[in-house]
């Protein structure tokens, strides 16, 4: 019943913003220059939707996302098992990563452009280097934190260096790495999208930044909620994903206290 | 002094070799001594129980044997064999929930054997097998947060003994059960050893259990510094009921005569805290 409730006040919160604001635009209070109609907006969509060019761009912008997240979460996997294991190497590299990571994306993607040009690759590139530091750190952190009676109970048993490796320093990194998962897609995409925003000739970003460049208000905000809804989609199969592959782990409210 | 050396003498004087012999055995964590100069042998298919005061280095001494720490002077041998590293001729059950979190029972328990590159086929008759006997029959599939502490500790067992291990140590296998499943699995752990007696060594910090578990129970001082104060033999018949046996009037002997052993040295690591 209060669910229920709540759904419905929050449709009518919705209806009034967007009613008040469509009554503001057409008796001209509110300047459709900068904050055109709703129902515009919703006919920019949908004529968007409806047509079949507009997926190569969707396309385009799912594809930079996946290669970005796998590429950046490969490297940061294995970084991340290989410092976590070598405390010494860890040391000496140690203000190379931070100096590293504190450079701010933003600024990188002129370069990748120039090194890898206008297409998929630089936005990968750019997807990448966001990932990276999110999985490495974490897979880092998971090979540190390995319970020690774990590991000893696992070499009595009789593990070589490659089965702990296999059976339980990546298991262990694994299991950060599926909790930053929410985090980590979302940091491709943002990757992607900066980097069609800044140069390309496809992609959401790109129709953005084109509508923009038109001063087609109409085009920008029709861009936003795509984009919006193209995040929440990722996110819901993500959740999918994540109740497969954690099976092992207690579900929240299930674990045991001892 | 002169009865503990007596009894000592009494111990070493067993016919068989040792399988596990520990010889002069200083541990040191820096300049922290936690044992020093322990001498302790384990026949085959003899069951010691160790007791001692909490912290007093029975953990210790147990890393050891597993070639888990280094001795700072003396030596470890295993059936002859010096132990220089880790060792995986031996079962280690610890105190602490040591299962992979990500394996299910099953895949658990055939870690010892995948290790070893025991065909599946093979593993698979072995891993069903042992959790059969150990009560787990139908888990297979369970995670370990799908499992009581009674349940893990089942399978804890099961996987630290499908390797046939020479030497088997236990480091206060059973302190986190309570106190029902505790007795449960003690006489388990009695069923499953009697069907195939191998080397124990069980560290406890509770005297019943040592005695109602072990042929002789080593009571180590208080630390830093400890060292074995004294031994006693436990000559009670196997197979053993461990609820019966501690009405048994030697039993209740025994105990009197380890404690006032034992006592001393709570009361010291008490003092000392
Ligand atoms: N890794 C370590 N570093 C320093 N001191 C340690 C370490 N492990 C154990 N100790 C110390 O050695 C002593 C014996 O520890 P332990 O063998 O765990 O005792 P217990 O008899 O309770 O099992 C304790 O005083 C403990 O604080
Ligand atoms: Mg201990």
């Amino acid at each position: 019943m209060q669910a229920v409730n709540v759904r419905l006040i929050q449709i009518a919160l919705l209806a009034l913003i967007l009613g008040s604001w469509q009554i503001g635009v057409t008796s001209g209070v509110i300047d459709r220059f900068f904050f055109p109609a709703p129902l515009d907006i919703v006919q920019q969509v949908i004529s968007w939707v409806a047509d079949p060019s507009f997926y190569k761009h969707v396309g385009i912008t799912l594809s930079e996302t996946v290669l970005g997240y796998v590429i950046g979460t490969g490297l940061g996997v294995a970084a991340g098992v290989w410092l976590g294991l070598s405390p010494y190497v860890a040391r000496v590299l140690d203000p190379f990563i931070k100096a590293v990571n504190a450079i701010p994306r933003v600024v990188l993607a002129p370069i990748f452009v120039l090194w890898l040009g206008l297409g998929l690759w630089s936005k990968v590139a750019l997807a990448v280097t966001l990932v990276f530091f999110v999985t490495f750190f974490n897979a880092m952190q998971g090979v540190r934190e390995v319970n020690p009676v774990v590991l000893s109970n696992t070499r009595i048993l009789g593990a070589s260096r490659s089965d702990l490796l296999r059976h339980v320093y990546f298991p262990a990194a694994a299991s950060w790495i599926l909790s930053s998962l929410r985090t980590s897609v979302g940091f491709a995409v943002v990757g992607a999208i900066i980097g069609e925003y800044l140069g390309a000739s496809a992609g959401l970003g790109y129709l953005i930044a084109r509508s923009e460049g038109n001063f087609d208000a109409v085009g920008v905000f029709a861009g936003i909620i795509i984009l919006a809804l193209f995040v929440l989609i990722i996110d819901l199969l993500l959740d999918v994903a994540e109740k497969r592959l954690i099976t092992w782990r207690p579900k929240a409210g299930e674990e045991r206290p001892a | 002094m002169s009865i503990a050396a007596r009894k000592i003498s009494a111990v070493s004087q067993t016919s068989l070799p040792p399988m596990v012999a520990i010889d002069n055995v200083t541990m040191a964590f820096g300049s922290f001594v936690a044992v020093e100069n322990v001498n302790l042998k384990v026949g085959n298919g003899e069951f010691l129980s160790i007791v001692g005061p909490t912290g007093c280095g029975k953990s210790t001494i147990l890393n050891a044997i597993a070639g888990l720490l280094k001795p700072a002077k003396g030596a470890v041998s295993i059936d002859g064999a010096t132990v220089g590293g880790v060792q995986n001729t031996i079962g280690y059950l610890f105190q602490q929930d040591a299962l992979l979190p990500w394996k299910t029972a099953y895949q658990n328990v055939e870690l010892g054997l995948m290790f070893r590159g025991v065909a599946a086929e093979e593993r698979r008759a072995k891993v069903m097998a042992w959790l059969e006997k150990v009560g787990l029959k139908g888990f297979e599939s369970r995670f370990p947060h799908q499992l009581s502490g009674g349940q893990r500790k089942r399978v804890q067992m099961a996987q630290a003994l499908i390797t046939e291990p020479k030497v088997i140590l236990m480091d206060e296998p059973f302190s986190a059960l309570d106190i029902h499943t505790r007795h449960l699995m003690q006489n388990e752990l009695l069923r499953l050893w009697q069907e195939d007696r191998r080397a124990v060594v069980m560290i406890t910090h509770d005297l019943e259990e040592a005695i109602a578990l072990g042929d002789r129970v080593a009571v180590l001082a208080a630390g830093p510094r400890s060292r074995v104060i004294e031994s006693f033999p436990v000559d009670l018949e196997r197979p053993r009921n461990v609820s019966e046996i501690k009405l048994d009037p030697k039993f209740m002997t025994l105990y009197r005569d380890i404690w006032a052993s034992l006592r001393g040295e709570v009361e010291k690591s008490y003092a000392s805290r």
